[in-house]
């Protein structure tokens, strides 16, 4: 038997390369983690960082390199193996059983037969050790998203790993949440176990992480010591340029009521989903409002509400520019001037198997596309290759299918596609989320300079740095409801962080914290 | 050496066209195999059933004869298909628009009126999209499933004209015979070409593959329509109404497929039989699909399946086959196109096997 020493790399990997019949995705990549390390692996979207992490975990096959574990040669051919050499990995989406209770969904991942009795002390036994609190018999719909990641991650430590890989854990958690998060890493890391921790965000690699290692375009560009960095020059080394910096502009005041939300409440049809109690919100021209929140608290809910996707029984509760909108369509309050970036891109934002032009078509037909009924094309295409310049969006021209491009790209051809239509109201939900930090900040200014020209905009973000650069006010939502307003100046991520968790002046009883991280 | 299909990173377009192709090439094939076994000469079997029904100008125009209601019932259904809405009850369609249009065609008996026909045409449209108009009301009420509900209604479309022509329609003069009287020349389709049976219908079926191509490509309902099909939550984001496109889907396939009817029975048939149509609205889905849901594409394999019908009589004639040997290629075609459609999205590769 071989054992380990502790300058035996726990992993090192050699020269891997993966093409994909369209890009590069891996291009002779170089890495090691020692026992005990906790390893950033930093890098845009589409740098291949999750290739890299699917190699390693056994889903994909490099087409040229090799995996040294602990010392020796291994080809790891299936996730299974890589659990049996102690590799184990919490992916960014999680793939539990909403129906089934926590024991039930671990027990799935275990080989063998074995009794769920036993099976819960363990889980316990593990989740007080590492500071994990979860109740083994509680059904997985009824868990804050955190929770669910504190599912995933006990699921992975049952099997006693070795290297554990976690992919944007902390994109769902609350500030606090984070720092618990980042207590049981550390925990792991000084009882040996490695860490791969793949992330863009930059201040907290510097917080937690030993080493980094930073890909671009498929290729290693750098390794650093991020303690000895600035997020500044570890951003060159992801980029490849600076960032720029966006600049605000004074906050307008007294613009007139674009938005006026009053007393709204709606059971949802979702048997997961959240109801929404009592929301008041108002929000005005030449002003950016932020809520803020972990996910799942209903802002699903109210986007679809505000958007019309799901109409409300009521005219009253909503008003759009004066009208009571309660009861219309998406298409009614388009024309009153709401444009809106949802969440999803593909499949709710655009259409993947449509070009870009036929995806202009989806919102901004009124921008003179149609004539007794028929497509302009000429006209939309017009608009789609305006908005492919001045959004800097990277496709191969107006006729490129939408699902061709990268996430970053389309959410840029969303957010331009509704900004050109000269919005009165403009709501934007996670409007970065998953893009990368260049496109971040250009989507940042787009909104920044659309507020300053007297647009009212909403975003929903669960970034809290986002909201606190761009909003001049953040209101909360958790558990359905909304907090009061804050001026962004006034307050900090220390409040709302605690805001987040319902616990606002004025709340009602924290009833039903589930939804709480 | 064991043969792998990965995915493709784009759909291949150039598989899509070229994949209706190679379901025919393989369904000549197979059908010459088919032959070969049942112990014909694969080459002469070959010859009667795909040269012999179009050798000379009558075949060939008892082929665009069949291929009328193929093409109007595959271009209504393909607007369907398109966004989603699997109206697979076309021949029922086709056979309440017969009844609607023949109703009116035997209750104004011998009226000289020029307004009979274009009434009974009418009457067939509006027959066809009243029995579409069930499962629409079905689905976008109820959320039934369309292609249950449309598929049932054909049976109950068949038993309707079993029941009036054994019944309350039934010419009195025809030897109890199930069948009405004959049409009057007012209300028969004109014939186009002397001497042949190909008659105005033709021009129908033509005009609402035009029709059919503008809707779908050009206008913005046909792309309200395919934003539905294709992506509902984008459709709903975007404040597409999914029911409408439900309704218009399904009337569209039925207004066409009772134009079908219509023409059936005040054409090459001119009265209403318990055989109306030897499965056309059936056979239009393949139609529609081999057509790639593009009335270009429909045009011409509404003629190949025509072709299929009438190699399937010369079969039974000239090779003392059995006529449902034609509904044996058509599902062969069927069945060879799903099959090369994986093509569009998956490439083959030769791989080694690996240990």
């Amino acid at each position: 038997m071989h054992t380990p020493t502790s300058d035996t790399p726990r992993l090192a990997i050699r020269g891997i390369r993966k093409v994909y019949p369209s890009a590069i995705a891996n291009d002779g990549i170089n890495l090691t983690v020692m026992p005990g390390e906790i390893h950033a692996v930093l890098g845009e979207n589409g740098a291949g960082k999750s290739t890299l992490m699917k190699v390693i975990y056994g889903v994909i096959r490099p087409d040229a390199g090799e995996i040294l574990w602990e010392g020796r040669r291994e080809t790891i051919s299936n996730p299974a193996q890589a659990r049996a050499l102690g590799i184990g990995m919490v992916f960014q989406h999680f793939s539990l059983f909403e129906t089934l209770t926590v024991v039930q969904n671990v027990a799935l991942s275990i080989p063998g037969r074995l009794d769920l009795a036993t099976l819960s002390r363990r889980i316990e036994e593990v989740s007080s050790r590492y500071g994990l609190p979860v109740d083994p018999r509680r059904l997985v719909h009824a868990l804050s998203v955190g929770e669910r990641q504190r599912v995933e991650i006990i699921r992975c430590l049952l099997q006693n790993p070795r290297l554990l890989i976690l992919d944007e854990p902390t994109s769902v958690l609350t500030p606090q949440a984070v720092r618990k998060l980042f207590e049981t890493l550390r925990q792991l890391a000084a009882e040996g176990v490695s860490i791969l921790y793949i992330s863009h965000k930059l201040d907290e690699i510097q917080e937690l992480c030993h080493r980094a290692t930073v890909l671009r375009g498929g290729k290693v560009t750098g390794t650093c010591i991020p303690s000895r960095e600035t997020p500044q020059t570890m951003a060159r080394m992801m980029i490849g340029v600076d960032l720029p910096a966006c600049c605000h502009g004074e906050p307008g005041d007294g613009g007139e009521v674009r938005l006026h939300i009053e007393g709204l409440s709606h059971a949802t049809e979702d048997p997961f989903g959240t109801d929404l109690r009592d929301i008041h919100l108002q929000v005005r021209s030449g002003e950016i409002v932020g809520i803020a929140g972990v996910s799942g608290n209903g802002q699903q809910e109210l986007l679809r509400a505000i958007s019309g996707e799901e109409p409300l029984a009521g005219k009253h509760a909503i008003q759009m520019c004066g009208v009571q909108v309660g009861r219309m369509n998406p298409a009614r309050r388009r024309a009153l001037g709401m444009c809106f970036v949802p969440e999803e891109r593909l499949g709710r934002g655009a259409v993947p198997r449509l070009t870009l032009t036929e995806n202009i078509l989806l919102t901004a037909y009124r921008k003179g596309m149609l004539f007794s009924g028929l497509i302009r094309f000429g006209v939309a295409k017009r608009f789609a290759e305006e908005c492919i310049r001045r959004f800097d969006v990277k496709c191969g021209g107006a006729n490129s299918e939408a699902k061709s491009l990268s996430g970053g790209n389309l959410q840029k051809f969303i957010v331009g596609r509704e900004i050109m239509q000269d919005p009165k109201l403009l709501v934007l939900a996670q409007p970065t989320w998953g893009v990368d930090v260049g496109a971040s900040s250009f989507i940042r200014q787009s909104v920044l300079d659309l507020r300053n020209s007297g647009t009212a905009i909403l975003v929903i973000s669960e970034e809290l740095e986002e909201l606190f650069e761009i909003c001049d006010r953040i209101v909360v939502m958790a558990k359905g409801t909304l907090s009061p307003s804050k001026v962004t100046s006034e307050t900090d991520v220390e409040e709302i962080g605690m805001w987040m968790s319902g616990l606002w002046p004025g709340a009602g009883a924290p009833e039903g914290a589930g939804h709480v991280a | 050496m064991w043969l792998k299909f990965e995915p493709r990173a784009e759909p291949s377009r150039a598989m899509a066209y070229l994949s209706p192709l190679l379901a025919v090439g393989l369904m000549f094939l197979c059908g010459m195999i088919l032959f070969y076994i049942l112990g014909k000469n694969p080459v002469e079997g070959f010859r009667v059933f795909f040269m012999n029904p179009v050798k000379d100008a009558y075949g060939v125009a008892e082929l665009f004869l069949k291929a009328t209601p193929l093409m109007l019932c595959a271009v209504g259904l393909s607007m369907g298909f398109k966004a989603n809405v699997w109206n697979i009850g076309a021949e029922g369609q086709l056979l309440i628009g017969a009844l609607a249009g023949g109703g009116l065609a035997l209750h104004f008996e011998g009226s000289p009126s020029p307004f009979l026909l274009p009434a009974m045409i009418l009457a067939g449209a509006l027959g066809g999209m009243a029995w579409a108009a069930i499962p629409a009301f079905l689905r976008t009420r109820f959320n039934a499933n369309e292609i249950l509900t449309s598929l049932m209604l054909v049976y109950v479309a068949e038993l309707m004209v079993s029941w009036v022509v054994h019944g309350p329609w039934k010419d009195p003069d025809g030897f109890n015979f199930p069948q009405t009287r004959l049409f009057g020349a007012e209300a028969t389709l004109p014939i186009l070409l002397e001497g042949t049976r190909v008659n105005a219908a033709l021009i129908f079926a033509l005009g609402a593959l035009v029709a059919g191509w503008i809707f779908m490509n050009r206008s913005f309902m046909g792309y309200q329509m395919k934003v539905a099909g294709q992506a509902e939550h984008a459709g709903r984001y975007a404040g597409f109404s999914a029911k409408r496109s439900v309704w218009i889907g399904m009337l569209a396939g039925g207004a066409m497929a009772g134009i079908a009817g219509i023409s059936e029975v005040a054409g090459p048939i001119g009265q209403i039989t318990e055989h109306i149509s030897p499965g056309y609205g059936f056979a239009a889905m393949i139609v529609a699909f081999v057509g790639r849901l593009n009335p270009i594409g429909i045009f011409f394999s509404s003629l190949l399946m025509a072709l299929l019908y009438l190699g399937g009589e010369q079969a039974q004639q000239y090779l003392n086959l059995p006529s449902s040997i034609s509904k044996v290629f058509q599902g062969m075609l069927l069945f060879f196109l799903l099959g090369s459609d994986v093509f569009i999205h998956f490439r083959p590769r030769l791989v080694r096997r690996r240990k």
